[in-house]
């Protein structure tokens, strides 16, 4: 299959791969897919106490899309308030990386893993967990 | 740069041996004529060269020229050896046997000739991908009619005993067919020494034309077949279709050079694989999947454990391999095959198959491992899943939401 021109550049030029320290108050940690499914992202933010998220890091198992999803994912995180962070939909992944239409469970994949993320920060904060929308 | 070509199993280059002898049969100038047409110089000298290329296809395989029957390919020989079969002896009874990692090409025809009421029996192979003699006698039943097994599995190389199964099958009086695509070239064949009724082969995995093939039909003790295709009952009757010349003469040529060179081809092949599985079997986590002695030599399917088999293919760009893990489709289902040898979601999803073959080099085998080496270890720093391996975490008793 041909891949486009973005998904490449992700592909092999990943940004933010790594992981922060998961026991971290400041980290949320979101752990999504399965591998009997192919595909694996453990994505987790780093929340200043202004509620900025200032890192974002990833590591996929999964294909280029998944790897290049991720990827994306914690480019447009840094720098966005939680409330920003959780209004990032799969639909705005699909259309700047041109995923075709078998790919797009990855981009969701993504968007469950922001979500799962943001989850986890709140929950380590003591306050509700946002509504995840459900998808996938 | 075109990228380099590790998919022998797939498809074959035509061999310009081959395919100069194919320009003779097509234009004015050549050999064009209908190899039916009886009336005429055209017509012979087609024909002749049909009965040629019949008795080089035979000579490779051991048989009689007159127990070969042109087809389109494989596919079509399985379709017409496995429903030729089951409707010709649909009276006597309606039970077949096969297994688990055969080519789609019998397993869908299984699941057609279930839906027309037929039972087939699915053996399991063993986790080095065997099917043994035992398995099939212990599966034989009073209204078994067919037995349908493959020569060489396609997708890891392993080879099936068929001699010893032809014993098991000729004693019980039940049809025995082998699926051998995958084997001119690459396995002996010998039909006086092996009691197999029916075999489909294609020229092109073989260095020959695509688009042309052969089903083996025994004479003595003769195989019976209802013809799936009718028309001017060419071939016996057996298939119907005028024949194409350029295709015919083709894929005769293919199977007298592999006459000629198949022990030399294979002494290369061994040598090139066991280069490249020297240099790549002691890197961590990867598995070979199915048997490395009951084996082709030009095969070799591994699992890179943590890596997912699409994206590694895709930082392998400059090699054309296969992934068993067929992601690129909607289904995102693993291999059935190494699913059948009980190979877990991970391994069976992060397999790729290299074939090599006749024109593959020593350099390009060097050049393979280097980037398989450099792309395993950066999509392994790119995995969770490495991440866990490598803290100790058990992945299989975690609790995966599937998506």
């Amino acid at each position: 299959m041909a891949y486009s021109d973005k998904v490449i550049n992700h592909y092999e030029h990943p940004r933010n791969v790594g992981k922060l320290d998961t026991d971290s108050a400041k980290v949320g940690t979101g752990m999504v897919g399965a591998p009997a499914c192919g595909d694996v992202m453990r994505l987790q933010i780093e929340v200043s106490e202004g509620g900025i998220i200032e890192d974002a890091k990833f590591k996929t198992y999964g294909c280029g899309s998944a790897i290049a999803s991720s990827s994306l994912a914690t480019e447009w995180l840094k720098g966005k308030n939680l409330e920003e962070a959780s209004k990032i939909k799969n639909t705005e992944i699909v259309e700047e990386l041109a995923l075709p239409p078998v790919k797009i469970h990855c981009s969701v994949l993504a968007e469950d893993a922001i979500k799962a993320a943001i989850d986890d920060y709140k929950k380590k904060q003591g306050s509700a967990p946002a509504q995840a929308e459900a998808a996938g | 740069m075109p990228s380099t070509y590790f998919d022998y199993s797939a498809t074959t280059p035509v061999d310009p041996r081959v395919a100069k002898v194919m320009m003779n049969y097509l234009t004015l100038d050549g050999v064009f004529g209908n190899p039916a047409s009886r009336s005429h110089s055209y017509g012979w000298e087609a024909e002749a060269a049909i009965e040629k290329a019949r008795k080089q296809v035979a000579d490779l395989l051991n048989c009689d020229p007159r127990e070969i029957v042109w087809t389109s390919g494989a596919t079509e020989s399985d379709n017409l050896c496995l429903k030729g079969t089951a409707h010709f002896y649909h009276k006597k009874g309606k039970h077949i046997i096969t297994s688990k990692i055969e080519h789609k090409a019998i397993l869908d025809t299984c699941r057609q000739l279930e839906r027309e009421g037929y039972e087939v029996t699915y053996l399991d192979p063993s986790s080095e991908g065997i099917i043994t003699p035992d398995q099939v006698a212990a599966a034989i039943r009073e209204d078994t009619i067919l037995v349908s097994l493959m020569h060489v599995n396609n997708e890891i190389g392993v080879i099936t005993d068929i001699k010893a199964i032809g014993e098991v099958t000729s004693a019980a009086k039940v049809v025995f067919h082998v699926d051998a695509a995958q084997s001119p070239c690459k396995a002996e064949i010998d039909l006086q020494d092996m009691k197999v009724d029916l075999m489909s082969f294609s020229a092109h995995k073989a260095y020959g034309p695509k688009g042309i093939g052969v089903a083996f039909v025994r004479r003595k003790p003769r195989a019976r077949l209802e013809a799936q295709m009718h028309g001017g009952g060419h071939e016996r009757g057996m298939r119907s279709g005028t024949l194409p010349t350029h295709q015919i003469v083709g894929m005769g040529e293919a199977f007298a050079i592999a006459k000629q060179e198949m022990a030399a081809d294979l002494k290369k092949m061994t040598k090139l694989r066991d280069r490249f599985w020297n240099e790549i079997k002691d890197m961590e986590e990867i598995y070979l999947n199915g048997s490395m002695e009951q084996r082709v030599p030009h095969n070799l399917n591994v699992s890179f454990n943590y890596i997912e088999g699409e994206s590694l293919m895709m930082s392998l760009k400059d090699m054309a391999v296969s992934s068993g893990s067929a992601c690129t489709s909607i289904s995102l289902e693993p291999s059935y095959v190494l699913r059948a040898l009980g190979r877990n979601d991970e391994l069976a999803h992060s397999s790729i198959r290299f074939t090599f073959g006749r024109y593959t080099t020593e350099a390009e085998v060097d050049q393979a491992v280097k980037d398989i080496k450099v792309a395993v270890n950066k999509l392994r720093e790119l995995s969770p899943l490495w991440d866990m391996y490598k803290d100790g975490v058990d992945i299989s008793a975690i609790e995966w939401a599937a998506h």
